[in-house]
């Protein structure tokens, strides 16, 4: 389930006050203050001490694609009310607020490119839109994009960074974990084409338990939080509290969960040589 | 015989008239008192069944005398043969699996087990399956597919369990790789859910050809406790939670979610389990005799519209 609780380092780096007028900003992990544009260049990781930032869904397309080749797809599919759910606010009006605050439209972007000359099919979630949750649109965009790549017989990057489930869709988010993956399976029995899974901070309840451990490659970034269950939700079950480093990436390659982890200015590079080893 | 709150003047009534039948039965006076108390217990249960709220019906998914899975299975199957384990860890018992027959043809069966006695409901661990019981599942299922014997799953569940070891040995990917197996294979699958349809943990042996509920079951994206825990930080507002998520049955079959909902004897499956077998019984072959139709290609085309259509959007 989605996540509100945010840890300092969390807060998404577009929210960022910088200082001193934009020039300077300060890492909340290891206090460094630097040139913002030392941030900047280094995609978001504190070029100090290697703590990853979020990073935007254009951000990513850039860093992984070749340049100007991204071209976004499936725009103006928007959510409704369904359930007409309603807690401190009504589900309309938080998302309202959500595009509002982040001018996106929902919390997933898919679309196409090419990858060192290579046609690939990319997605990432934006979890600056209530914290990157699944609902029906994020459901439907994804498995358009798995459509797309089984048509045309593309590859599958998809970036996760969730909390799990839209809990405002109820039921209605729980059944994108089988549209989700049923259309993944379609992209491997029928053409042949590999999912790579990026696993970012964090990845956890249903959208762990769809499509993002199912990769034919898992990526992590270092130390991103990847589970079924949140940590607080399992502390409460066992009445104990977790080991450190409990449900990070390093935690996951040594349970056998993930292939490889890679730094933020290797992702490129890394899933660019498995898409050669396994296409030539 | 436990009693909800609510189910008290009901049970109390019940339990008087039994106790005068008992001992004065051949009275003149008591034969009028008794037939004014059963007209009683009549009105109340009209009264008290017609009017459950919403939190009520979540309640009885969860009933403690509420029928569970091998309930069903030995009021409804036969020559049963359950089999063991995933055959990398362990033998997860809130998942029990094997294959039987059903008027004549050989299906699997698949469902989470709940206990009933203490002792029982540590070791099924409530119905919460660890990912070995995902895999064991899966292990059928994909029995089953090679041999073109259909698969009927049976839900009911709170969750997937949220531990320590079930996050070392991979819950996720046991849940997401039951999902695809299931999204992909070549035998009719019927899901049922039968009590608690609770988030992953149910989903992992819901993606079917049809997808039923009991009257009284609810499916769920969270646990109420859970969703309020989230919202207001307290799960004491779980009453308040469960209005919102619509997961009773005419909420998920108007979704879109379930093909049918499959009435349930007054006052619930555990008023008269027998009642309540043999309704899922009649449901089961309808909906196999059907299924039973299409061929492999048919029915994994049929599955993908299905789940395909689920979801609301605009634009």
């Amino acid at each position: 389930m989605a996540l509100f609780g945010k840890t300092k380092a969390d807060v998404d780096a577009a929210d960022k006050k910088t200082l001193g007028r934009g020039v300077f900003r300060k890492c909340d992990v290891c206090g460094v203050t630097l040139r913002a544009e030392d941030f900047t260049a280094n995609h978001e990781v504190c070029p100090e001490c290697g703590h990853h930032y979020r990073l935007s869904g254009e951000a990513w397309a850039e860093l992984l694609l070749d340049p100007g080749s991204f071209e976004e797809r499936d725009l103006g599919i928007l959510s409704r009310d369904p359930l007409e759910f309603t807690d401190s606010k009504r589900y309309p009006d938080r998302l309202v607020a959500s595009r509002k605050k982040t001018g996106l439209e929902d919390a997933m972007m898919v679309g196409e490119g090419t990858m060192a000359g290579r046609p690939v099919q990319l997605g990432a979630f934006l979890f600056r839109f209530m914290g990157g949750s699944m609902g029906s649109v994020v459901g439907e965009k994804i498995t358009r994009m798995f459509e797309r790549g089984t048509e045309k017989k593309q590859p599958v990057i998809l970036l996760s960074a969730s909390g799990g489930a839209r809990m405002q869709e109820g039921i209605l988010s729980l059944m994108q974990m089988a549209k989700t993956v049923a259309a993944l399976r379609r992209l491997r029995e029928e053409a042949n084409q590999p999912f790579i899974s990026v696993l970012l901070n964090p990845t956890t309840g249903g959208v762990a338990a769809s499509f993002a451990l199912l990769g034919d490659v898992n990526i992590a970034e270092p130390q991103a939080l990847i589970g079924f269950a949140g940590p607080r939700v399992i502390e409460n079950t066992i009445r104990q509290k977790l080991p450190a480093g409990f449900q990070r990436s390093e935690f996951l390659l040594e349970h056998g969960m993930v292939d490889i982890i890679a730094e933020r200015s290797a992702m490129r590079p890394t899933i660019s040589r498995i898409l050669s080893h396994l296409l030539g | 015989m436990a009693h909800l709150e609510f189910e008290k003047p009901i049970v109390e009534l019940e339990e008087r008239i039994r106790e005068l039948k008992v001992y004065g039965i051949r009275d003149r006076g008591m034969g009028g008192e008794i037939s004014k108390l059963e007209e009683r217990v009549v009105e109340l249960q009209a009264e008290i069944y017609g009017g459950l709220t919403i939190w009520q019906k979540v309640q009885l998914s969860r009933h403690p005398d509420r029928p569970y899975f091998l309930d069903y299975v030995e009021r409804i199957f036969d020559d049963v043969v359950e089999l063991h384990g995933d055959r990398a860890y362990a033998d997860d018992a809130a998942i029990v699996a094997g294959f039987a027959t059903f008027e004549g043809r050989s299906v699997a069966v698949i469902g989470h087990q709940k206990g009933r006695t203490t002792k029982e409901k540590v070791r099924r661990n409530f119905g919460m399956a660890h990912p070995e019981g995902y895999r064991k599942a899966m292990r059928v299922m994909e029995l089953a597919g090679r041999f073109g014997r259909p698969v009927l799953t049976f839900i009911d569940t709170p969750g997937a369990y949220p531990g320590i070891g079930a996050e070392e040995r991979g819950q996720s990917e046991a849940i997401g790789a039951s999902i695809a197996l299931m999204s992909g294979l070549r035998s009719p699958i019927l899901a049922t859910v039968i009590g608690e349809g609770g988030s992953g943990g149910a989903l992992a042996l819901g993606v079917a050809n049809r997808v039923l509920m009991l009257e009284f079951a609810t499916y769920s994206v969270i646990t109420p406790e859970g969703c309020a825990s989230i919202l207001w930080r307290d799960g004491a507002l779980a009453p308040k939670a469960a209005e919102q998520l619509k997961l009773l049955a005419p909420d998920a079959l108007r979704l879109g979610v379930v093909d049918g909902v499959i009435d349930e004897p007054r006052g619930g499956a555990h008023r008269e389990p027998d009642e309540a077998a043999a309704a899922l019984k009649d449901a089961i072959r309808r909906e196999l005799t059907e299924l039973e139709r299409m061929s492999p290609d048919e029915l994994i085309a049929d599955r993908y519209a299905k789940f395909r259509a689920i979801g609301v959007t605009e634009g």
